[in-house]
């Protein structure tokens, strides 16, 4: 049983006289603990709102609905009511968030935001929680934490103020940690400094950490298992290294395609991907990437394609898979299957929803799991 | 090299911004040095690439050296013309030949102005085509060139997407047919699908203008994608230029180094094996730099000779320029990182175990 489940989560937005907007439609993903957990995607593919549902941080409006479950050690954390809502998070699931410039209260010292989190969670009170403050800071490797204790977040640099933040969430030890962009505002050397910051929590407490991102660079050195979201739907999942070395959906491999690389020589030309995130097709019209992919086939058109599970424990939304390098049976059967079984005029529904039972191509349970 | 060859030069170039204190009487109580005595030359139809941290003076360089922000002290020669001392005329019409493109496309294109009136803006102020058709046919063979559609023409930027706003921003830089492009952050507000290309964008159009870039980035990928030679500014300061591939092959300043380390690559194999040298700390204050080395109170090869009070000048060692008073030493690795201010640690792999690898901490032991 993973630490969490999400299960199809669903986050509609909608407005009087305008279009229900689908933010996150149909997300699973699951977290065990200990693991490190990407999402990936760019902007407008839905990760923050994700993760803000699964915390209960949208705001309960009659325009927002949340849908789909979210079972956190055996509760389902969208069914919560308020009250044990606000016992869970902080003490067993922390949130670190993007701009620690406005997530930190400008009009009150570091301190007295760090002990806010002992008081209502431990029930430290005075001195003790400024001693156990000062820890925690030193913790996150914050020089000099009695005196920064007394200052305000303005007077701390970027990076700082991000280990601050950490510090508040990982106060109360809690298993799962959500990290919303925590490196995007910062500087690359620090940006190394606090991913080091959170290795290291993760290797000594053992806390699951959600890591939202599009940095692919970042994901390549964190995370176990990733997920990479468009248009509000989890389009690949698999372990780290396959990932990197095959990506299967055409959307991993643009992105990995387009990303400007250390390691590569001047002059090679970048393929990025065409078009813009504006471009989607709805999902229920077919596959959401289909406007801006290379793969195309009139398969992708009509419906949206199903979850493929293939046997290494990875997952793919796609009809036309970018193929594996070298002879692989299991992706020539899958991406010629269609014309296959009807020549000619092939109708949407003509493509195999269930994948040919082919030995060792059927969707198998995941074997690979966490080392 | 001859100096034919060199389109631009900047010979110790400085902009001191004052601190100013008080209600009525504005007294100076001291100076920001964002950029304190850089020399750079970019040759003719190259680019160059300058990088560093946020704070490190890399876009006040870039806005010293189009005049955008007066100079303090130092000489920018642009194609054999002096420009600190240029009269305001002249120095308009030689605007013409050097352009810049905003990191932030929304905040940089006025939002109440359509495209075309973007675009036409730069071409009356200069007296370039002789009436409204002629515009319009240059304006068109431009947003051909930087790939947008004609109806842009009528549209506001309010209507375009992040990449097309930047193809906008890129086109009003070039409508003026420019010899230098200064681009401040081109690519950093974009998507990373975006990004690709709007930088495979801006190489085409160097091949086919043969225009010459001074591309300011924080990231070092995308720098080192596009640059032919490369800058590393710290504080205000080059501390080290080399060519692009030399650069990323053999960093020679300990700063380089570390940034280098720092930057994460999208491969799992590489993340695994790769030696990370942590800095310790931030960036020190501009107002009040460190003596000596900018960097040694960061650096973790940081010397007790020389480097504490003697600042390093900018030093030939083959195809580099380095302003470090040891880099051959620590080239060679004759000089050990401090385990002190600095870790170099190895990231946990499978099976093996974690650590800090440090460095003999004898004094003894440095020289």
């Amino acid at each position: 049983m993973a630490l969490l489940e999400v299960d199809d989560l669903c986050v509609t937005f909608s407005r009087r006289g305008q279009r229900p907007v689908r933010a996150v439609d149909g997300v699973s993903f699951s977290v065990d603990a200990g693991e490190v957990v990407g999402l990936v995607g760019e902007s407008g593919c839905g990760k923050s709102v994700t993760s803000l549902a699964v915390m209960g941080l949208l705001p309960r409006q009659p325009g927002v609905r949340v849908d789909g479950k979210a079972v956190f050690d055996g509760t389902d954390l969208l069914q919560l009511d308020d009250r044990s809502r606000r016992d869970i998070r902080g003490r067993d699931v922390a949130m670190i968030f993007q701009d620690p410039l406005s997530s930190l209260n400008p009009v009150i010292p570091i301190g007295l935001q760090v002990t806010e989190v002992l008081t209502r969670h431990r029930g430290m009170r005075g001195a003790a929680a400024g001693e156990e403050a000062a820890r925690l800071l030193d913790r996150v490797g914050i020089p000099d934490p009695k005196r920064r204790l007394k200052e305000y977040p303005h007077q701390l640099s970027g990076g700082m103020r991000q280990r601050a933040l950490i510090a508040m969430a990982v106060a109360c030890k809690p298993r799962l940690l959500i990290a919303d962009e925590p490196t995007t505002a910062l500087d690359v050397t620090i940006q190394a400094q606090i991913l080091e910051l959170l290795k290291e929590l993760v290797r000594d407490s053992g806390t699951a950490l959600v890591m939202i991102t599009h940095d692919l660079g970042v994901v390549a050195g964190l995370c176990d298992t990733v997920n990479v979201l468009y248009a509000g739907r989890v389009v690949e999942t698999a372990r780290r290294r396959p990932l990197f070395r095959q990506p299967r959906h055409p959307y991993t491999v643009g992105l990995l395609g387009s990303v400007p690389r250390l390691d590569a020589g001047r002059g090679e030309r970048l393929n990025p991907i065409p078009g813009s995130v504006r471009d989607v097709l709805p999902w229920p019209d077919g596959c959401a990437f289909a406007p801006r992919c290379s793969r195309r086939i009139d398969e992708c058109v009509g419906e949206p394609p199903d979850l493929v599970l293939t046997h290494d424990g990875r997952s793919y939304r796609c009809v036309n898979p970018a193929p594996l390098p070298g002879v692989t049976p299991g992706a020539d059967i899958r991406a010629t299957a269609p014309t296959e079984v009807e020549p000619g005029s092939v109708p949407a529904q003509a493509v195999p929803d269930d994948p040919p039972t082919v030995p060792g191509l059927g969707p198998a349970p995941r074997e690979e799991e966490k080392p | 090299m001859t100096d034919n060859d060199i389109l631009v030069e900047v010979r110790d170039l400085k902009v001191h911004f004052p601190i100013t204190r008080g209600v009525i009487f504005d007294r100076t109580v001291g100076h920001v040095k964002a950029v304190d005595g850089v020399d750079l030359r970019i040759p003719r139809g190259k680019t160059y690439g300058l990088v560093g941290e946020s704070g490190c003076g890399k876009s006040t360089l870039g806005r010293a050296l189009l005049q955008l922000t007066p100079p303090t002290g130092g000489e920018v020669v642009f194609d054999g013309v002096e420009l600190t001392t240029l009269p305001a005329g002249r120095l308009r019409t030689m605007r013409r030949r050097m352009q810049m493109i905003f990191q932030d496309p929304m905040s940089s294109l006025d939002p109440r102005q359509n495209v075309e009136s973007i675009l036409t803006e730069g071409l009356q102020t200069h007296g370039i085509g002789t009436d409204r058709d002629d515009r319009r046919r240059i304006i068109g063979e431009t947003l051909d060139a930087v790939g947008l559609p004609r109806w842009a023409l009528s549209r506001y930027p309010h209507e375009f997407s992040g990449g097309q706003r930047q193809r906008i921003g890129i086109a009003r830089a070039l409508v003026l047919g420019p010899e230098l492009i200064v681009a401040d952050e081109p690519v950093s507000a974009l998507d990373v699908s975006i990004q690709a290309q709007v930088v495979n964008l801006l190489d085409e159009l160097q091949d086919s203008l043969g225009l010459t870039y001074l591309v300011i980035a924080h990231d070092l990928a995308v720098v080192r994608h596009i640059s032919d030679v490369v800058g590393v500014m710290y504080l205000g300061a080059l501390v080290e230029e080399a060519p692009g591939d030399r650069l990323y092959s053999e960093p020679l300043h300990p700063y380089t180094r570390a940034l280098m380390s720092a930057v994460p690559v999208p491969d799992p194999d590489v993340e695994d094996r790769r030696e990370r040298i942590l800095l310790a700390g931030d960036l020190p204050s501009p107002a009040n730099p460190p003596p000596g080395c900018r960097f040694h109170t960061r650096c973790p090869w940081a010397q007790p000779t020389r480097c504490a009070d003697e600042r390093p000048a900018l030093r030939e060692i083959g195809a580099s320029r380095v302003a470090c008073h040891w880099a051959e030493q620590i080239a060679s690795g004759e000089l050990r990182p401090h385990a002190v201010r600095a870790e170099v640690v190895r990231p946990e792999g499978e099976g093996e175990t974690p650590g800090v690898v440090s460095a003999p901490t004898e004094p003894g032991s440095y020289v």
